[in-house]
């Protein structure tokens, strides 16, 4: 019944959403916490470039950004991301182009964090002397994100069903491999019922296990 | 002004930041310099590739039409998964475990795997299994994996709009005599229906953006793709890119701005009672564990 998987990599083809998943989760969160705290920061100029970064990023769809990753930066401009090989660049590219746009959510997320932070605890960490990055980085920062683990798991599961845009700009990764399946084969129920299932696998389990771990780690108060 | 995170600043405070600022621009404005030059570089700036949108044909030949179809897909999939949504969202608070079992499983099931995955789906199915024309396949993939999408997320702002309600209106309903069937649809609906408005216009967003999906992977001939024939013709795979995304940063950022204004607005009305959701509360939702069902946050709200 499963003949029509033969010959294919569907395996590998979900391997690489999973790598293109968990390298662009790393810089998002990296990207989406400096935006963050510059949104909070004292820097007026910062906080407008955070605002604006955010609202311009939000609003234009990913596909737009991953095509033109691929049409405007590598083509026209010439960014080969440090690699000639098409597929490395392609992945590379499509980091870049995640990056940018989930940091933009991570950022707001992580922006509500703080918001759950109640005024006490800033207000006793500038009187013992802290400075506005000691205080963000010991006292907020800790207690926001252990606050905000349940909408950065959303944030990360869109960012799991987001890779397969990817497939746009010629990623290999699962969508792109049903894609072709789907067009190539008979089957186009079942192979469509394999594809949604490897999502569902690899989606449910994160959502699960990182709201059980937010209820668990959130701070009680 | 003075936040959490820091004092009204002070003379020293004060110079510390305009030295921040100073730094900041200086480092933004080579970025931009940058990529200025680098634009000028690859010959991007000269004034004929821009010239196209100033005048009237690239517009009415390419991008207008384009921007008609994303709309029309984004309202068709809107208008189609709204009460599909309310359906599955009141189902999931059924007294009958095994209503809220099915509708659970069915919502989370089209939550969980992407909106891409769901279009090419549907578009193979309607090449193979009927006789839509080829000509309105795509529109019809597209509005299909929106629907599907989008009304397992709405099912769960329906839900969430419903909870939000003091418990005392349930319970006043069943005092006069309603019943279950009239307490939903005459008391809790038309007050949920209220409360979900903001956040459904912010769904609005996602849909118009993941309309794009469909002009890239199934030909639909949406904004995007009229980008691409635009480009094609004139030679200005840049300038075109840079007015697409401008186009659709203005159409969203209207749509969110709509959906704060109608929430403060709702906020403020004296005729509610009180219970408005903006899309950070659904997604509150999503992660925690409410009535009984789990929702395993596979967030809607991107």
């Amino acid at each position: 019944m499963f003949d029509f998987l033969d010959g294919y990599d569907v395996l590998g083809a979900f391997w690489l959403t999973v790598k293109l998943t968990a390298v662009s989760a790393v810089g998002s969160l990296v990207w989406g916490t400096l935006l963050a705290a510059m949104r909070v920061s004292p820097v007026p100029l910062m906080r407008g470039f955070g605002t604006v970064y955010v609202n311009i990023v939000r609003n234009i769809p990913l596909t737009v950004i991953i095509l033109f990753s691929s049409l405007g930066l590598a083509d026209i401009f010439g960014m080969t991301m440090g690699s000639n090989d098409f597929d490395v660049q392609g992945f590379r590219l499509a980091v870049l182009s995640l990056v940018a746009y989930t940091a933009a959510f991570v950022c707001e997320a992580i922006r509500s964090g703080i918001n759950t932070v109640p005024m006490g605890q800033a207000e006793a960490a500038r009187a013992i002397g802290l400075s506005f990055t000691q205080t963000l980085r010991l006292v907020i920062l800790p207690q926001a994100f252990r606050s905000v683990i349940g909408p950065l798991a959303n944030v990360l599961i869109a960012l799991t069903k987001n890779t397969t845009v990817a497939a746009a700009i010629g990623v290999a990764e699962a969508a792109s491999l049903m894609k072709t399946m789907i067009e190539n084969e008979a089957q186009t129920l079942l192979i469509g019922a394999v594809f949604a299932f490897g999502f569902v696998v690899l989606t449910l389990p994160t959502g699960l296990i990182l709201g059980w771990l937010g209820k668990r780690l959130a701070v009680k108060r | 002004m003075s936040t959490v995170l820091y004092d009204t600043p002070g003379p020293r405070a004060k110079r510390r930041n305009v030295l921040f600022s100073v730094v900041f621009t200086v480092v933004l404005a080579l970025l931009l310099w940058w990529m200025w030059q680098k634009m000028d570089d690859k010959n991007q700036l000269e004034s004929a590739l821009w010239k196209p949108f100033v005048e009237s044909e690239a517009w009415t030949t390419y991008l207008l039409p384009g921007l008609a179809n994303t709309l029309k897909a984004a309202a068709l999939a809107m208008v189609i998964a709204l009460p599909l949504g309310a359906v599955f969202g009141i189902a999931r608070l059924s007294d009958h475990r095994w209503v809220r079992a099915v509708s659970g499983t069915v919502v989370e099931f089209f939550r969980a795997i992407p909106v891409l995955l769901l279009m090419l789906f549907a578009n193979e199915f309607y090449a193979r299994s009927t006789n839509v024309g080829s000509a309105d396949r795509p529109l019809y993939a597209v509005v299909t994996g929106l629907v599907l999408y989008n009304a397992a997320v709405l099912a769960e702002v329906v839900r969430a709009g419903i909870l939000s309600l003091p418990k005392g209106q349930t319970e006043a309903a069943y005092a006069i005599g309603l019943r279950k069937g009239q307490t939903m649809s005459s008391i809790l609906l038309p007050q949920a229906v209220t409360a979900m408005l903001p956040a459904i216009v912010s769904q609005l967003v996602v849909i118009v953006k993941d309309t794009a999906l469909g002009g890239v992977m199934i030909g639909f001939a949406e904004l995007l793709n009229s980008r691409g024939t635009l480009a094609a013709n004139y030679a200005n795979v840049v300038p075109s890119f840079i007015v697409v995304a401008i186009i659709f940063i203005v159409l969203n950022f209207l749509l969110t701005s709509f959906a704060s204004w109608l929430e403060q607005r709702l906020r403020r009305s004296k005729r509610s009672t009180g219970a408005v959701l903006g899309v950070d509360k659904v997604d509150d939702l999503n992660a925690a564990e409410v009535g009984g069902t789990y929702g395993t946050g596979a967030g809607g709200s991107i």
